[in-house]
């Protein structure tokens, strides 16, 4: 029967219908067990958005590095370099908080290009150039400053704390007066990435091409794809989205120090992972990535709720659920040569 | 050729050659900065010098380049999780000492904890190689995994504290046994090493990993089990990890779960690839990746000396990884080598006129 | 029928060479438009290369090729400038991306758009009429990986066609199918056909090639050997053009030289039946007694090394059972056939036989080593012994038994391959073309070897492409085409002229 409902919908709307299937039934769960501690209000759906803003951005980017069969596992410490950079120019060197930014974009924009030149043209396994790209930025925000910097700057501050109440979806607190729902401005940033990525993967070239050499590398350059150049710009863009995933993660943190961020490229890998993306290449949605990163703070959420777990275990049952996805996709990958080839017998 | 020529074609391509150069290049440097460099001294019984602290410090490190060697002789990849494997070793094994609080009494006999700790490791290698030989998950994936969920689950063991082990003989293996002049972890190292070896070379397995490294269908075909061969490299990486987890805690007679072995799998990494063997797998060299892993730890001495903090070190050591795999790269070997042949076309062309 | 001829493309006096090998000399082709042209020939005929020199992989070092409108020849210098003249191919691993839907796959790299957008109503629409015409009937927006072979290779028609429709390659297209799915396949190459489109069929199967071609043209030894009509050669002579004889003067060479008359030895050693493995070979029957040399002979593709992996074990067995010396044998695995006495000399030397970077001497002991396991080890004395005795026996030329097998020209590297296996002294022996790429005289050695192997006990299943060979050694031969095991030929039989035979199956197209 599992193998009747596999054929019908396609590998990438199955992934993508257990992830978001996954995610609701979580939430429910929590409704459920949480309701005296209002688990059921919008704001904690919107809290989702708002702790894991620079997630989303980082989660789009890994999406299309995977989607291509590569990896990139500095881009936690990209935002970590980033955070600190955007804190150090703006407090220690008064740079303004605008030509900051338009700095570490530039910079995530150079590090995205030495990395993707050479694993697009030298041909390195992208593991260890991202290896080496993880430590070298993990290294670098220590050399910037080993103290914490706190974000002074007025511009900053007031991008990063405006809230923006939404005109739905609110209570009657105990006074009688209506609390509507806020989000931040970096949860607008990250919806905006999302659609614009979503946008471009669906709807043009490079996007189509990034898939398909991906799913078969060698048809893409027989089809005549440039299969180097589509490698190096994802690359880039990837580059870009961690710098830009920095910055929204700074607008949460208002600081930079050493140890941020740590671990954040797996949590990226594991929304990707979790959302449908296929770690062999060919095959990702960033809508399933999105789901990933829901999920993962609904996780975080029912920790908090809960009160007594270390956050640790947010980690661990992330890495538990990545296993699962991964062992699936393997089988699933596996089972994929039975029962095919009907259609010609007509 | 002339004699000369000869003997110099054998040295520089001699697998040693190129692990030996670096590491002679990182200790003249030293020398040049200390004189004193390789002063070795006996004082209260027990010996000092840079030279020895450096043989001292890489000894965890040697015993997990040793492991990384096998794995990326065998199977092409790298296991990244050594690092958190060490950590959760250490955990377990403190915890079975002294429970969920800092103590200086032992619940359990040492030796059945350490024993528990490297068996923790051995499990977590074991998981690795499950996933990578059996499933077929790319090593680099299948790796990530502990890389994350590691220090997690060490962290849950010792519940999010640090604990102390307060017993003096807990800190003999990383530091010295009394009475004995040189430090321990040089002891358990070669230990390692040596039984590393006479296994490789006086079992076949050695050579079976090689040809399962180099080529797996003629592996195959010739009778070799694959998929055993690559489930076990992957466990005994696990294994050394768990030894080195020992090593690590016992310095400093305490468990981190944060910090323990923070780092080291790219120091393992570089290791290997310092000691001349191919990330992409095949024949190795066990003397290269020990001469490899010194050659770290004196790298990483001499930025200390120049006053580079632990958190700034990855800078440069990320920087000798990339130009190493530069060099061990094909394709920058065909692109040198087509514009050699157009220099070469365009100095004939001018000939010709 | 054409009744206007009108030649599509010529190809004139096409030379190619690469270092140390002659890939192409002189060689003609012509295809008429509204044609089926089969293109034939044995290993290192010349097929492959021709088909790059036509489609840009492969520069051509000399002659002319000519299409119909363009007044000047053409030079195609990658598979783009192929595709801009009219030419398409179509290979046998059907180079498109199988996690892509149908529809994309056809328009990859030409997406017709939309306010700069791509259009995939316009996509999916067109794809499916595309399809359509050639009365497929398929979902186009799921995944083309979600159909079978036979479906993707429609579809990298369809592309093919739609991209540029005047010379359409197809490399081999019905290795991977079924008959209705060749059915199916034939029924679209006759309607593109009609369509006017000049057809290059490279295939090795006979049956096929009577059933659908116009013409055929067979090479042998990079050079051409002729152009026919299809109605005008019979199958047996097709063969015998394939394989290099003159079917005239097939009755005055000499059969068999040696005299394996001496004692029959009826035991049998190994017996196979119904033995199959999906997707390579049909289920056989096969008994090879004691002492005795069996010849495995067919075309290229016919199934030969497939048949030898699944004796082996190479590609475990999904069928019927194998009986050693009256026991039944379970082989799961190589080790299993190795511990038994079988041992297996794969065609592919580089891919599946040498162990590159290893020495000569490791690459020697190491089924030896394999077979008496990981704990004992073979003495560096040892190894040194069995290394040097083998290097002069079979004269193997390299400078030091330690220098890497990869340094070694592949003469030398087949040789210490076939040590390899000598070594462990095998009851049965598998040898998958081994003298291919050796010296004459080594031959001739390697040919008495099996010989004597065979005088004291030994078996030998001995798969070669040229017969005379095999004549030589060989006191029985399993005939197979087209995967399947057609028949066997014994004793007095053996001759050139019904080995041939048996491989063109005579009967309908004699």
């Amino acid at each position: 029967m599992i193998h009747r409902i596999r054929n019908r919908l396609s590998d990438n709307t199955f992934l993508l219908f257990i992830t978001i299937g996954l995610f609701i039934i979580m939430y429910i769960t929590g409704i459920i067990i949480y309701r005296d501690n209002n688990f059921g209000r919008f704001q904690v759906f919107l809290n989702l958005f708002i702790s894991n803003g620079g997630l989303i951005v980082a989660a789009v980017g890994m999406t299309m590095v995977l989607i291509t069969g590569g990896i990139d596992i500095s881009v936690g410490s990209v935002v970590a370099m980033t955070c600190m950079l955007l804190a150090w120019m703006m407090e220690n060197k008064n740079i303004g908080a605008i030509p900051a930014i338009i700095i570490v974009l530039l910079i995530g924009i150079v590090f995205g290009l030495v990395q993707g030149w050479l694993i697009a043209y030298l041909k390195i396994q992208p593991f260890i150039v991202t290896l080496a790209g993880m430590f070298f930025a993990r290294g670098m925000t220590a050399v910037i400053s080993t103290d914490i910097i706190s974000i002074k700057n007025e511009t900053f501050l007031t991008l990063a704390n405006a809230k923006i109440y939404l005109p739905f979806g609110g209570y009657l607190n105990r006074k009688g007066t209506m609390v509507y729902p806020y989000i931040y401005p970096s949860v607008i940033i990250g919806i905006v990435v999302l659609i614009s990525i979503y946008l471009m993967l669906r709807f043009t070239k490079f996007g189509r091409s990034i898939y398909a050499v991906g799913g078969n590398e060698q048809s893409a350059l027989l089809m005549g794809l440039n299969v180097k150049r589509t490698k190096l710009k994802v690359y880039v863009f990837n580059g870009f989205l961690a710098a830009l995933a920095g910055f929204v993660f700074c607008l949460n943190t208002s600081g930079g120090f050493v140890e941020q961020a740590k671990g954040f490229e797996m949590e990226a890998i594991a929304a990707a992972v979790i959302g449908g993306t296929l770690l062999t290449g060919g095959v990702g949605n960033v809508i399933g990535s999105l789901f990933g990163v829901l999920i993962k703070g609904t996780i975080e959420t029912f920790i908090t709720f809960q009160g007594t777990l270390s956050s640790w275990w947010t980690k661990i049952v992330i890495a538990v659920l990545l296993c699962f996805f991964i062992v699936l996709q393997s089988i699933l990958a596996s089972t994929k040569h039975k029962g095919k080839g009907d259609e010609i017998k007509k | 050729m002339t004699k000369g020529k000869q003997l110099f074609m054998r040295v520089t391509k001699h697998a040693l050659f190129f692990p030996l150069t670096c590491l002679a290049i990182v200790l003249i440097i030293n020398l040049m900065k200390t004189p004193s460099f390789f002063q070795i001294s006996l004082n209260n019984g027990v010996l000092y010098g840079y030279m020895m602290d450096i043989l001292n410090r890489s000894s965890e490190l040697i015993i997990l380049a040793v492991g990384m060697t096998l794995v990326v002789a065998g199977s092409g990849g790298t296991d990244i999780s050594v690092g958190a494997v060490s950590a959760v070793a250490g955990a377990v094994t403190i915890f079975a000492l002294v429970g969920s609080m800092s103590s200086d009494t032992y619940r359990m006999p040492y030796g059945l904890a350490i024993l528990l700790g490297i068996l923790a490791g051995m499990l977590c290698g074991a998981f690795n190689g499950f996933l990578v030989a059996k499933l077929r998950i790319q090593p680099m994936v299948a790796t990530l995994i502990l890389f994350t969920a590691g220090r997690g689950i060490a962290q849950v063991i010792t519940q999010g504290f640090i604990l102390y082990v307060r017993k003096e003989e807990f800190k003999y293996l990383g530091n010295f046994i009394p009475g004995v002049p040189i430090p321990t972890p040089i002891f358990i190292a070669t230990f390692v090493v040596v039984i590393t070896v006479v296994i490789l070379k006086k079992t076949a397995l050695g050579l079976y990993i090689q040809s399962v490294g180099i080529n797996a269908k003629a592996a195959r075909l010739v009778g070799l089990n694959a998929t055993l061969l690559t489930f076990l490299v992957y466990t005994f990486s696990g294994l050394c990890a768990g030894i080195a987890g020992m090593i690590i805690t016992s310095r400093v007679y305490s468990i981190d779960a944060n910090n323990a072995g923070l780092n080291i799998e790219l120091d393992a990494i570089l290791a290997v690839a310092i000691g001349g063997n191919s990330l992409s797998g095949g024949k190795f060299s066990i003397a290269g990746s020990i001469i490899g892993a010194i050659t770290i730890q004196a790298l990483t001495t001499s930025l200390y000396a120049m006053k580079v903090t632990a958190d700034q070190l990855p800078v440069y050591k990320a920087i000798v990884v990339i130009i190493i795999v530069m060099i061990q790269s094909k394709e920058l070997k065909r692109i040198r080598q087509s514009v050699r042949h157009k220099f070469l076309c365009l100095g004939e062309r001018r000939w010709a006129k | 029928m054409n009744n206007e001829k009108v030649t599509l493309l010529t190809m004139r006096g096409i030379d190619k060479s690469f270092p140390g090998v002659v890939a192409l000399s002189k060689v003609d082709f012509t295809l008429y438009a509204g044609e089926i042209h089969a293109l034939m020939g044995e290993n290192g005929a010349g097929k492959s290369t021709l088909i790059k020199v036509l489609t840009g992989v492969e520069e051509m070092d000399g002659g002319e090729i000519r299409m119909e409108g363009i007044d000047n020849p053409i030079i195609n210098k990658s598979p783009q400038d192929a595709q801009r003249h009219g030419i398409s191919t179509v290979y046998q691993e059907v180079n498109l991306c199988s996690n892509l839907s149908v529809a994309e796959n056809i328009y990859i790299g030409r997406e017709p758009k939309k306010c700069g957008r791509i259009d995939w109503k316009a996509i999916n629409r067109k794809s499916r009429e595309l399809l359509d015409k050639f009365q497929i009937y398929i979902d186009v927006t799921k995944p083309l990986g979600n159909y079978s072979v036979a479906i993707q290779q429609m579809v990298a028609i369809a592309r093919a066609v739609d991209i540029s429709s005047r010379v359409l390659i197809l490399d081999e297209p019905t290795s991977s199918l079924d008959e209705q799915e060749v059915d199916k396949l034939f029924e679209v190459m006759f309607q593109l056909k009609q369509q006017g489109l000049g057809i290059i069929f490279v295939t090795h199967y006979l049956e096929q090639v009577y059933r659908i071609s116009d013409r055929i043209t067979v090479l042998r030894n990079g050079m051409l050997v002729g152009e026919y009509e299809t109605s005008k050669l019979p199958i047996v002579q097709l063969v015998a053009k394939m394989m290099g004889k003159d079917l005239d003067d097939l009755s005055t060479i000499k059969n068999l030289e040696v005299a394996l008359e001496n004692e029959k030895k009826p035991e049998i050693l190994l017996e196979a039946e119904h033995l199959g493995h999906s997707g390579t070979i049909k289920p056989f029957n096969l008994y090879i007694q004691k002492g005795e040399v069996i010849g495995l002979s067919g075309l290229l593709g016919s199934g030969r090394s497939e048949l030898a992996r699944v004796l082996y074990g190479a590609d475990k067995p999904d069928m019927g059972e194998l009986k050693w010396k009256g026991k039944h044998l379970t082989v799961n695995a190589p080790i299993d056939a190795m511990k038994a006495g079988m041992a297996y000399l794969p065609e592919n030397r580089i891919a599946e036989g040498i162990i590159a970077d290893l020495s000569v001497r490791e690459n020697i002991m190491i089924a030896l080593q394999a077979k008496r396991g990981i704990f004992k080890l073979l003495s560096r004395k040892e190894q040194e012994e069995f290394t040097d005795q083998y290097i002069d026996l079979l004269q193997i030329k390299t400078s030091d038994r330690e220098v890497p097998i990869k340094q070694l020209s592949g003469g030398n590297q087949q040789k210490v391959i076939l040590a390899r296996w000598l070594l462990i002294n095998p009851d049965f022996m598998i040898l998958d073309e081994p003298t291919r790429g050796i010296d004459v005289g080594t031959k001739t050695e390697i040919q008495r070897l099996v010989l004597q192997l065979a005088q004291k006990g030994k078996s030998i299943l001995f798969i070669s492409s040229e017969i005379e060979e095999m004549l030589r050694v060989c006191s029985r031969m399993v005939i197979l085409r087209d995967k399947v095991k057609v028949g066997e030929l014994e004793g007095a039989e053996l001759t050139q002229s019904n080995i041939m035979r048996a491989i063109a199956g005579g009967g309908k197209h004699d």
